[in-house]
């Protein structure tokens, strides 16, 4: 079901909320990504 | 009217296409979306043509809202010689202003206008607001939850018609304070108390596209009376309280130069640019730390290289040195030998040679035989 | 864990300075309880008109401004990979987490219900808002500061262990400090994007948070040039070979970023200019006043940054540092309080009361008494014996 949005703010709230939830998720995944990228090499460099 | 089988369904394909078209704009970015507010809300057209500055509004407002008496009581109308904004304990307040000199002779008499929160479609307040203490209600009111609020005032900074009061005397639990359209009032169905009281009707409460329709109307049929604009149809992004006015607004106090760009607009693309750091400053940073990383690394690497060759040289060097050395060693020795061998040789010789001049000298022979096996 | 308090040195004399700090807090104490006894209106000059005064402008805009040095700092030393800017890192660290902790700290005295500060993060937060952004961003920061620092004082307590397991996260705390530093330096200044109908135009413009953010890169480095020239002042003995050999160095380097940046500074608030057409206001009076902020305390400090760097001279850029630091003050009050309700008439205009003026001037003293009984205790300016030569 979707929510129908009658004021920019209301929407605002709501689609700035998810961002924020996902710029969480990417602040911790993309560290780990890069240690993954960085192989065994890297690893102890890196952290 | 009858309603046909077809017609129904024709009906029902609209409501499925409307609803198909909400839900799917509502996926997109605020940029290409329109938000029109929520339907149906009310508002309240305040005609200042109408308005006699009899305070009435104000009494209403202070019994409605339980607020203590104020110092002059309303009836004293001498108020009205200073321009005031709202406060604490006054959620609205008239106010009056001379007509310009310029203007005709029926325009002479003074000007009211009422004032107070202009609840607008997309709340500057709420946008600011970093705990949701403010929100538009469905309704048409910018409610305010106390409970919430931390008393940062960024609400006050951010109302483009400054008109929320803080209680800088209550030093536990401040409070922003300002209109509330009477939302109870119109839960329970009845008119806000400044709109029931109001002895001329130049408050009207309605719907807000009533009043805008209501408003037009007015201008259409009283030309002279009115200037062609609607207060708070578009300001700010709109208002649920509209204005009428005979002068242009700025002349009564309320700034024209206020624009339409709604305040959550306003923000918007710095709000929007945050995720994005977030996505790509990682991925920036970490890149950069990569890069001077493998430059230290290479840098070291090639030192050692360098090391490794300058060792590699001065090891070839001295064995080549070496070898000389050994080579020249050798030569010499070989000279020497030979030296010996030949003088062995030619004492040898000597010796044969006065062996046969001189046969009393036979025993030197061997002795220099075994001379020359000694040297080797 | 063997765990033993190292010794604590706590004298205090009776010096003419030690004096005024003592006279500051006892007055400081007392306008805390006026405060909070009578609220804000007993103690500062703000109405319903001005609702922020200089504990906004000056504790909250300027001291995260000039705490940007930690992340600057850290920045050029483990992410750039300049290496001779280590010394520089730690008490470059600890001003910034002093100078955040005096935001937070100072913030309970604007704020109408301090206990209520969690609010935004953790009860009900107001996603739309930029002030949302800036206090999900400080408190992020305030720890990832607060563990950046705990190094020094694992090192002073002896907890090597605790101590090792921090160092290994330093590139992802650096990392992480430098994105919530970029947010929340341009956040603050997009906290008055709302606002264009009060701001003057001369300072409104939508590039308001790239300049608060570029902006915050020379106040960080000005600031740690400047604590520089303070400490090398007053705690000389508190510093170690390496600190003192390689101070001259970041003093210089700084000088030469810290030149060029504020020279791009310039470059785009001409460029705010003509994209808004404002040109027609440095005409008036505001933009004199604008020129002034601009050439004197931009240009100004720029140029003799310049001629610093290129001269190797030292002393010359502590100068220089003065006079940007004093810019960043300018420009951050300028746009809180002197060009915001510029419209209005001078009687409904903010004015601090002396109240409100000796209660910052309160909380900068507190800060520098905790930095001083850090720096004389822990190994900022110096390093531990015990963990020379890791890096």
């Amino acid at each position: 079901m979707e929510h129908i949005f009658y004021s920019l703010q209301d929407f605002m709230v709501y689609t700035k909320g998810i961002t924020y939830l996902i710029m969480g998720g990417l602040l911790v995944l993309l560290p780990l990504f890069w240690v993954f990228v960085a192989g065994n090499d890297e690893k102890k460099e890196l952290f | 009217m009858a309603i046909t089988r077809r017609k129904f369904l024709g009906w029902m394909g609209c409501a499925a296409a409307g609803s198909a078209t909400l839900a799917g704009t509502a996926a997109y970015g605020a940029s290409n979306k329109e938000f029109k507010g929520h339907p149906g809300s009310f508002g309240v057209l305040h005609d200042t043509t109408r308005c006699i500055g009899c305070r009435k509004c104000e009494k209403a407002c202070n019994e409605v809202n339980k607020m203590p008496d104020p110092k002059v009581p309303f009836e004293d109308l001498s108020v009205l010689e200073t321009e005031r904004r709202t406060s604490v304990h006054t959620h609205t307040v008239v106010n009056r202003y001379a007509p310009s000199k310029q203007a005709s002779s029926e325009k002479q008499h003074p000007i009211f206008v009422k004032k107070q929160c202009n609840h607008c479609l997309e709340p500057a307040c709420a946008s600011a607001c970093f705990v949701k203490a403010f929100k538009k209600d469905k309704k048409g009111p910018v409610g305010y939850d106390e409970t919430l609020c931390v008393g940062c005032r960024y609400c006050m900074v951010a109302c483009p018609f400054n008109i929320p009061a803080y209680e800088y005397d209550n030093p536990l639990t401040p409070r922003v304070m300002k209109c509330t359209m009477c939302l109870p009032r119109i839960e329970e169905g009845k008119l806000p108390g400044c709109v029931e009281i109001c002895p001329r009707e130049a408050l009207v409460f309605g719907k807000r596209d009533d009043l805008i329709r209501e408003a037009r109307m007015r201008i259409q049929k009283y030309p002279d009376l009115y200037v062609d604009h609607i207060y708070g149809e578009h300001e700010m992004g709109g208002t649920s309280w509209l204005y009428l006015s005979k002068v242009p607004f700025s002349q009564i106090g309320m700034r024209e130069d206020l624009g339409t760009t709604s305040a959550p607009q306003m923000t918007a693309g710095a709000l929007s640019a945050v995720p994005i750091v977030v996505g790509l400053w990682p991925v920036l940073l970490t890149g950069i730390y990569a890069i001077s990383k493998r430059k230290d690394k290479v840098a070291e690497e090639e030192a050692q290289e360098a090391i490794a060759h300058v060792k590699e040289e001065a090891e070839t060097a001295l064995a080549s040195e070496l070898a000389k050395l050994k080579e020249k060693m050798t030569k010499e020795k070989e000279t020497a030998v030979t030296a010996a061998v030949k003088k062995a040789m030619d004492e040898a010789a000597a010796a044969a040679q006065a062996e046969e001049k001189a046969k009393t000298e036979e025993q030197k022979a061997p002795e220099a035989e075994s001379d020359v096996e000694e040297e080797k | 864990m063997a765990f033993k308090l190292p010794p604590v040195s706590l004298k205090i004399e009776a010096t003419p300075g030690n004096i005024i700090t003592g006279i500051i807090l006892i007055l400081g104490f007392g306008l805390t309880v006026m405060r909070f006894y009578g609220g804000l209106g007993a103690v500062t000059n703000l109405d319903d008109t001005n609702p922020w005064g200089i504990w906004i402008g000056f504790d909250l805009l300027c001291g995260v401004a000039l705490a940007a040095g930690g992340y600057v700092t850290s920045a050029s030393c483990y992410v750039f990979g300049l290496k001779r800017y280590h010394s520089a890192v730690r008490p470059a660290i600890l001003t910034a987490f002093l100078g955040y902790a005096l935001v937070v700290f100072a913030l309970h005295y604007d704020v109408g219900r301090p206990w209520r500060l969690p609010y935004p993060i953790f009860v009900s937060p107001g996603t739309s808002s930029l002030l949302f952004e800036v206090g999900l961003c400080v408190f992020l920061y305030l720890n990832v500061l607060f563990i950046e620092f705990t190094p020094a004082a694992f090192e002073w307590l002896g907890l090597s262990k605790i101590r090792g397991i921090v160092m290994k996260m330093t590139m992802a705390l650096t990392i992480f400090g430098v994105i919530l530093s970029t947010l929340h330096q341009s956040s603050l200044g997009a906290l008055f994007l709302i606002s264009p109908s009060k701001l003057h135009p001369l300072w409104y413009s939508g590039y308001l948070p790239v300049y608060f953010f570029i902006s915050s890169m020379f106040a960080g480095m000005s600031m740690v040039i400047f604590e520089g020239s303070l400490a090398h002042r007053y705690l000389h003995d508190k510093m170690d070979e390496t600190h003192l050999k390689e101070s001259d160095g970041v003093v210089l380097g700084f000088s030469k970023a810290a030149s060029f940046i504020m020279m791009g500074y310039l470059g785009i608030k001409v460029i705010g200019l003509a994209i808004d057409n404002n040109w027609h206001y440095l005409f008036t009076g505001w933009g004199a006043w604008f020129l002034l902020e601009l050439l004197g305390f931009v240009g100004l400090p720029a140029f003799i940054y310049a001629i610093a760097a290129r001269d190797k001279n030292v002393k010359l850029a502590r100068i220089a540092s003065v006079i940007a630091v004093l810019g960043i003050v300018f420009n951050r009050l300028n746009i809180s309080i002197v060009a915001f309700n510029w419209h209005l008439p001078a009687a409904q205009r903010y004015m601090p009361s002396w109240m409100e003026i000796v209660t910052s001037v309160f909380i900068v003293t507190v800060g520098i008494t905790v930095y001083r009984f850090i720096t004389a205790n822990m190994p900022v300016l110096y390093e531990h014996p015990d963990y020379k030569h890791e890096h």
